[in-house]
């Protein structure tokens, strides 16, 4: 048993991508047919904005903090973006809508990191105020134009040569960019350190509010980013656009083999674990079962994978 | 082996995690009337003996007999029932509840626990205190009182003198010596052979989980103790030859003046010179640990001054105190380290202290230097990919590298061989000379009155947050040190 344990520890990320190659065999023998590459391609495109998401509470997680304030932020990049399009031109809205996850992102930092609050007392605040602030505004600007702009839609939902999802051009570099960050990085090391030991940073002569601060900030501006691709994949933004997003975001991150106690773990599971909760989703979007029953089984499918993984490893 | 008097017989007990053997075979015969020592360096299997005594773990193999009945303990309660109680390495006490609810918790008798407390001179201890607020000592007594309210048969002591202080430590010894007397049994674990020798019977010896002899540590026997658990002919004491040699000289690297800090630290001056080895010498409590606090910039200063290399230095952070070249050594190494992090990562964590840092790393500059580090120190990287997985030593020893890669100029060690067996002990003590050679100053307080003849070149003694006297290594023998941190002013010190 701690043989089979330590074996699934060392190699979580290929168990968990045995059950993701698993569950597509599943999709094929019970709905044949339905495995092809234009499925394969829904499916990357679907991902790419669980894998933005899951990306911000990546780094957050390694540091031993977590964000429930990511759904907020992506919902109100989007609806600053849709909404400001028709007035100030894409370049601008966009920036807007980036702006917003820069500022809650900093909002929690400083929080997290200066005024040492929990981080979960102190996202799930920002995240309400946001929610609040959002419907203030869309109250404000009641029948004025909502546009999403083309190239976002194309982002959002176009395939180059009808084959290659539009989105993974964005996804694919910021994946690097995390992957190779957290490794190469000075920062990436010092993500780990903190979440490790906050105390033994300390010590050593880092001043670790600097970097609870950037951690926040980029996750702040991955959940902005996130939104935007997603109102590109929905062509509508409301005002509960990312809201389900939120704990499979935390989830992919958490069976990927990400410890919520900070300290260990890496992106290329929270890849994995992204792709894995998309084409769970779209299993039980097969089966037909009723919303609740897919609830349920989704539910309950993460919570027995987070243990697993958890009991495992510790 | 067996006869009437044994009380405890332990015979090739086994124990494996995963793939990591901590016990082979370990053999332990312990006879009614005995004060036992348990001795083996860091990692040699002590503490899983322990544990497998009071059925925290159970064995794989073997057999445990109390007076020749074979019995399997599947937890502590059941080990208690049997009459074997241990106070282990680390207090176990619940830090936010106070010490009435956590003697509920264990179930044990509030007056009684209070009996032995008041025998050990805190009579006046409040029990609505909250654990959390007490220093260490006082809960290493509290544990210790808690366990004798169990009247053990076979009392096992895990180190517990390794945070006490020398008038503390004289209460477990008087206990140990009162359980002989009575019949009963003590299991000791301590690295001070001098406590060993002084109080023990005999010596059990492990060595990498096997039991390699047993020993009287009272003829001679503590050089014998010492060659069994090192596995080799016993090397000279590293140091009393080098310690009187180098007549330190040069500017101070390190002045302080006047400096006082909170209730504890009330005026302290003294100056440090590159390539000397400074002691620090005091009970529980005299203001050393502000001290080296405020010289690693972990606390203000409330007055005073520091002068690193002629210059004042205010520190806020010990980022300043780094740059002024001032590196710490704690005591718990637990406080130092990221537990899951790699060797590696461990020894390179101040290389990435600075902002400029945060870029790409450059990995094979920061391996080179991270190697040299290990290879100066010694360090066994087998279980190198997460620094929990180390022994006590060699994870003091990673905490001391990542300065050697990081560069410094005064090495501040507090108590920096608390818990490590005594071969790594005089790794470390060879090594501060060898730093101090090589020109790095040293500021080395030590709980082991005897060992600061071995490693330092003077010593100062705190006494109420002052320092009452100032020494040459060569005059500071146990006694004088005694006397002196007790705050009695010693003949020998004035006549100096």
């Amino acid at each position: 048993m701690t043989r089979l344990a330590g074996f699934l520890r060392d190699r979580s990320i290929l168990v968990l991508a045995l059950l993701l190659a698993a569950l597509v065999g599943v999709i094929a023998v019970i709905r044949p047919g339905t495995v092809t590459p234009d499925w394969l391609a829904n499916t990357l495109l679907f991902a790419a904005p669980l894998g933005l998401l899951a990306g911000g509470e990546t780094l957050l997680l390694l540091t031993g903090g977590i964000d429930l304030s990511i759904a907020a932020v992506a919902t109100g990049a989007a609806y600053l973006l849709s909404s400001n399009t028709a007035a100030i031109g894409t370049p601008a809205a966009l920036l807007l809508g980036l702006a917003l996850g820069a500022l809650i992102g900093l909002l929690n930092g400083v929080g997290v990191a200066v005024f040492r609050v929990q981080p979960l007392v102190m996202t799930l605040g920002t995240g309400l105020m946001t929610e609040g602030a959002m419907v203030v505004y869309s109250q404000k600007i009641i029948g004025e134009e909502q546009r999403i702009p083309a190239a976002i839609v194309t982002l959002g939902s176009g395939k180059l040569a009808g084959v290659v999802p539009v989105d993974l051009f964005l996804w694919l570099p910021v994946a690097a960019l995390l992957l190779l960050g957290l490794r190469r990085t000075g920062l990436g090391r010092l993500l780990y350190a903190v979440g490790d030991n906050q105390a033994a940073c300390r010590l050593a002569g880092i001043r670790v509010w600097r970097v609870l601060l950037a951690a926040y900030l980029a996750c702040g501006l991955l959940a902005a980013l996130a939104g935007i691709v997603l109102v590109g994949i929905t062509n509508a933004a409301d005002l509960s656009l990312a809201n389900v997003y939120l704990l499979p975001a935390i989830a992919a991150a958490i069976i990927g083999g990400t410890s919520i106690f900070g300290g260990r773990g890496g992106y290329g599971g929270t890849i994995v674990g992204a792709l894995f909760l998309t084409v769970l989703d779209s299993l039980l979007t097969l089966l037909d079962a009723p919303e609740p029953i897919k609830q349920i089984l989704y539910g309950s499918i993460i919570l027995l994978l987070a243990a697993t993984y958890t009991r495992l490893t510790d | 082996m067996a006869d009437a008097a044994t009380l405890l017989e332990v015979r090739d007990i086994a124990r494996r995690f995963g793939s990591v053997v901590a016990l082979r075979a370990a053999t332990l015969t312990v006879r009614a009337g005995e004060v036992h020592a348990l001795m083996g360096a860091n990692g040699a299997g002590k503490s899983t003996l322990v544990k497998m005594l009071t059925g925290v773990i159970r064995p794989d193999a073997g057999s445990i007999q109390i007076r020749g009945t074979p019995r399997q303990f599947r937890s502590p309660a059941e080990a208690r029932g049997a009459g074997l109680v241990s106070v282990y390495q680390d207090p176990a006490l619940v830090p936010d509840l106070t010490i009435a609810q956590n003697l509920r918790l264990a179930r044990a008798a509030p007056e009684v626990v209070r009996r032995w407390l008041a025998q050990f001179g805190f009579a006046a201890l409040d029990f609505a205190t909250v654990v959390r607020t007490l220093p260490l000592p006082t809960l290493r007594l509290i544990d210790l009182a808690r366990a004798l309210a169990a009247e053990p048969d076979i009392l096992l002591l895990d180190e517990i003198t390794a945070a006490l202080p020398a008038d503390l430590a004289q209460h477990v010894f008087a206990v140990a010596r009162q359980w002989r007397a009575q019949g009963r049994s003590v299991i000791f674990i301590s690295h001070r052979l001098a406590e060993i020798s002084a109080l023990c019977d005999r010596a059990t010896v492990l060595r990498d989980g096997v039991t390699v002899g047993v020993v009287d540590p009272a003829q001679g026997g503590e050089e014998r103790i010492v060659a069994l658990m090192l596995g080799a002919p016993p090397e000279q004491p590293a140091a009393a030859g080098i310690a009187a040699a180098a007549a330190p000289a040069g500017p101070p690297a390190l002045r302080v003046e006047g400096l006082r800090s909170g209730e504890k630290l009330r005026d302290v001056s003294f100056s440090l010179a590159a390539g000397e080895v400074l002691g620090v010498a005091a009970l529980e409590g005299q203001g050393q640990e502000e001290l080296f606090d405020c010289l690693a910039g972990l606390r203000r200063p409330d007055g005073g001054s520091i002068l690193a290399d002629g210059m004042a230095q205010r520190f806020r952070h010990p980022a300043d105190a780094i740059r002024a070249g001032m590196v710490l050594v704690p005591a718990d190494r637990v406080q130092a380290l990221l537990p899951q992090r790699s060797v590696q990562e461990n020894i390179a964590l101040p290389l990435v202290r600075r902002l400029a840092d945060w870029g790409a790393l450059p990995i094979r500059a920061e391996r080179a230097r991270v190697a040299d580090a290990v290879r100066r120190l010694n360090i066994d990287t087998r279980a190198a990919a997460e620094v929990r997985r180390l022994s006590g030593g060699n994870q003091q020893k990673v905490v001391i590298a990542r300065w050697l890669a990081a560069g410094f100029r005064t090495l501040l060690c507090f108590d920096p061989t608390r818990g490590i067996d005594i071969g790594t002990k005089r790794q470390i003590y060879a090594l501060v000379r060898e730093l101090a050679a090589a020109g790095a100053a040293v500021l080395l307080f030590t709980s082991e009155l005897p060992e600061i003849a071995l490693a330092c070149d003077r010593v100062v003694v705190l006494f109420g947050g002052r320092v009452v006297q100032e020494l040459p290594a060569a005059q500071a023998d146990e006694a004088t040190l005694l006397r002196a941190a007790h705050g009695l002013a010693s003949r020998e010190g004035m006549a100096a």
